[in-house]
């Protein structure tokens, strides 16, 4: 067996009970094993998707129980892209939370944190639907942790809806779980999917209940209408670098429907045909309007990106729905962009909430508001999907695909629509935080000198420098994402065939002992 | 005895959605504890309902035995809505403390104006 397979588990799950244990009181340590491990986590996660780029499916069997049995972890292209991609933002984020000294400002940060990668990284690579529950409960409670970080009432409010929330949708979870095991009596993943092509056609009522609950879960991690009611107040309160990373827990989501759905109720199985791609693909299209429609209409900046990664939920649901292998594959890649445009606006939000507060307002000139507004233009395009950046890319490859759906002009014209509106809401919000606080009219203080004085006082962050570092490596990613967009679209193109040819995955997890 | 456990299951999550929409912490969190509640009884039918047989198999005689899976499901289970339970209790005490005010809900003005880095 490939012990590597299990390394983006072990690692955090070992590094957060050390630090809590025996670096309690020690800061700098705790920072630096942090990052050491991150640093870690990325390794492992290159060296996974090198492993998993020749195609063949690995399977890891805790305690050496065979498949439907035991667990499994399995390791197939897809699962090694979302490692990578989460260790890739979470190295952005810890070295952010260094430079902004967010770590300082409650206690625990970095424990939380790594358990939090312990249970994205599980969630991505794990073989076993009961399994994902348990790693969805093990991401959810660090990220509770996370999100009251630095405390006040406010954030504490929004804590317990997001806990609320997310306790009913792992109570939905287990509904959904229970069902799905009363019919088809397994629950690991490959099994459930040998067992579900052979149940007869007319006793399915049942399974096609769990099925549909299955995807309600799905679909409240992931925000979709009307199930996104969570996110705008929980990720504008939380922490924003906490929120940058929570970018790739929506994309939990996206990635368990994309799963189970093309693996064990997928576009072949007669018996549940149709049946999320119907309901998602308006619940997708809502999602995306309104996203749009809250980033023109929010007055704070944290609310606005929220919804701007709502937005993003949409197209990347749009294309997911469709339930083919272009569009899965245009879906994974609008995935990593998201992910990485969404962590970036939050670190660009948190850069102005720390030097002006967060109102979309004209306010007092902030120190650097050159780069920061620099930054927030390159964000804006990334996220608005505006040539030359990957968000382009992305939207165009969605479209591309949406091509052939029987309705094609509702997408086109969702999707076209809704990026003029989020380019005017990002343009609005970027005029009034950086050119109106520089506009006499609207300014009350004194103006010109006070404008120069600006510019030279001491940022908040105790390191700028690596606050800013951080920023630019997100940057960096979202450029190479767009110079590297053939090959990286070949190699998405390449994890949706190994999808839609699912027997390969169910024989390499059923008979993994025989080989 | 299937229709005993089935319409506890019911009443339970009637009574724990019941509670859900309240608008002050505590209901809601008991209507939570409810909902785990019912989850996990649920969990257990989920193996079929067997009267004194053991989770194991005997391998001396042919014995009836029950599906041990569902059981090992429901302990997880019941272990992590404990966790859980005490870190919303948690959260909800240091909500109510910070703002002497347990509503669920938050005023406009929360969640709009006041700046998220600003209030701690």
């Amino acid at each position: 067996m490939n012990h590597w397979i299990i390394a983006p588990i072990v690692l955090p799950a070992l590094l957060a009970p050390f630090i809590i244990m025996v670096l309690r009181y020690h800061l700098e340590l705790q920072r630096i094993f942090s990052v050491a491990g991150t640093v870690g986590l990325v390794g492992i996660a290159l060296i996974l998707t090198a492993q998993a780029a020749g195609g063949e499916i690995q399977v890891y069997e805790l305690g050496n129980w065979p498949a439907p049995f035991g667990i499994v972890l399995v390791l197939d292209r897809l699962a090694a892209l979302m490692v990578l991609l989460t260790s890739l933002l979470a190295l952005a984020v810890v070295l952010y939370v260094l430079g902004s000294g967010w770590d300082k400002r409650g206690r625990h940060f970095h424990p939380l944190f790594q358990f939090q990668l312990m249970g994205v990284c599980g969630a991505f690579l794990t073989g076993d639907a009961f399994n994902l529950f348990v790693f969805f409960e093990v991401l959810l409670i660090a990220s509770y942790g996370l999100m009251i970080h630095g405390g006040g009432p406010v954030r504490f409010k929004a804590g317990v809806q997001y806990v609320t929330y997310n306790l009913l949708g792992s109570t939905l979870f287990l509904f959904a779980l229970g069902t799905l095991y009363a019919v088809t009596g397994t629950l690991n993943m490959a099994d459930l999917a040998a067992r579900v092509a052979e149940l007869p056609a007319e006793d399915t009522a049942l399974l096609r209940v769990g099925a549909v609950l299955l995807l309600l879960v799905f679909c409240i991690k992931a925000a979709v209408l009307p199930l996104h009611f969570w996110l705008p107040a929980s990720y504008a309160n939380a922490p924003l670098p906490v929120a940058a990373l929570f970018a790739i827990m929506t994309k939990v989501g996206a990635y368990s429907i994309i799963r189970m759905y093309t693996l064990a109720f997928g576009p072949d199985v007669a018996i549940t045909r149709g049946l999320a791609g119907d309901w998602l693909l308006p619940a997708a299209l809502v999602t995306l309007a309104i996203g749009a429609v809250g980033i023109l209409g929010s007055r704070h900046i944290a609310r606005m990106v929220a919804f701007s990664a709502i937005a993003s939920m949409g197209t990347l649901l749009i294309a997911v729905s469709l339930f083919t292998p272009q569009a899965t594959a245009a879906a994974l890649y609008y995935a990593v962009h998201s992910t990485l445009a969404a962590g970036l606006m939050f670190l660009i939000a948190d850069l102005v909430m720390e030097r002006q507060g967060g109102r979309i307002a004209g306010m007092t000139p902030m120190p650097q508001s050159g780069l920061i507004a620099t930054l927030y233009f390159i964000g804006a395009i990334a996220l608005a999907g505006m040539p030359p950046l990957s968000g382009f890319v992305g939207k165009l490859l969605v479209m591309d695909a949406a091509r052939d759906a029987g309705d094609f002009a509702a997408i086109w014209a969702v999707i076209l629509v809704s990026s003029l509106v989020t380019i005017i809401g990002l343009a609005r919000a970027g005029s009034l935080i950086f050119w109106q606080s520089h506009d006499a009219r609207h300014n009350t203080e004194p103006d010109p000198e006070n404008v120069d004085k600006v510019e030279h006082q001491p940022s908040p962050e105790p390191m700028p420098g690596l606050a800013f570092c951080a920023v630019f490596g997100l940057v960096a990613g979202l450029v190479g994402l767009t110079l590297f967009a053939g090959p990286l679209m070949e190699y998405t193109a390449s994890m949706a065939e190994q999808l839609y040819a699912p027997q390969h995955y169910i024989d390499a997890v059923l008979e993994g002992d025989k080989k | 005895m299937e229709a005993l456990l089935a319409s506890a299951v019911g009443v339970l999550t009637a009574a724990g959605v019941f509670l859900i929409l309240r608008r002050r912490t505590f209901p809601v969190i008991l209507g939570l504890s409810l909902l785990t509640y019912a989850v996990n009884a649920f969990l257990f039918a989920t193996g079929r309902l067997a009267l004194n047989s053991p989770p194991v198999l005997n391998k001396y005689a042919e014995v009836a035995y029950t599906d041990p899976l569902p059981q090992a499901l429901v302990l997880t289970a019941i272990v992590i809505s404990f966790g859980m339970t005490a870190v919303i209790v948690m959260i909800a005490l240091g909500a109510y403390l910070s703002s002497r005010d347990d509503r669920i809900d938050m005023k406009a003005h929360d969640s709009v104006d006041a700046a998220p880095g600003e209030d701690a």
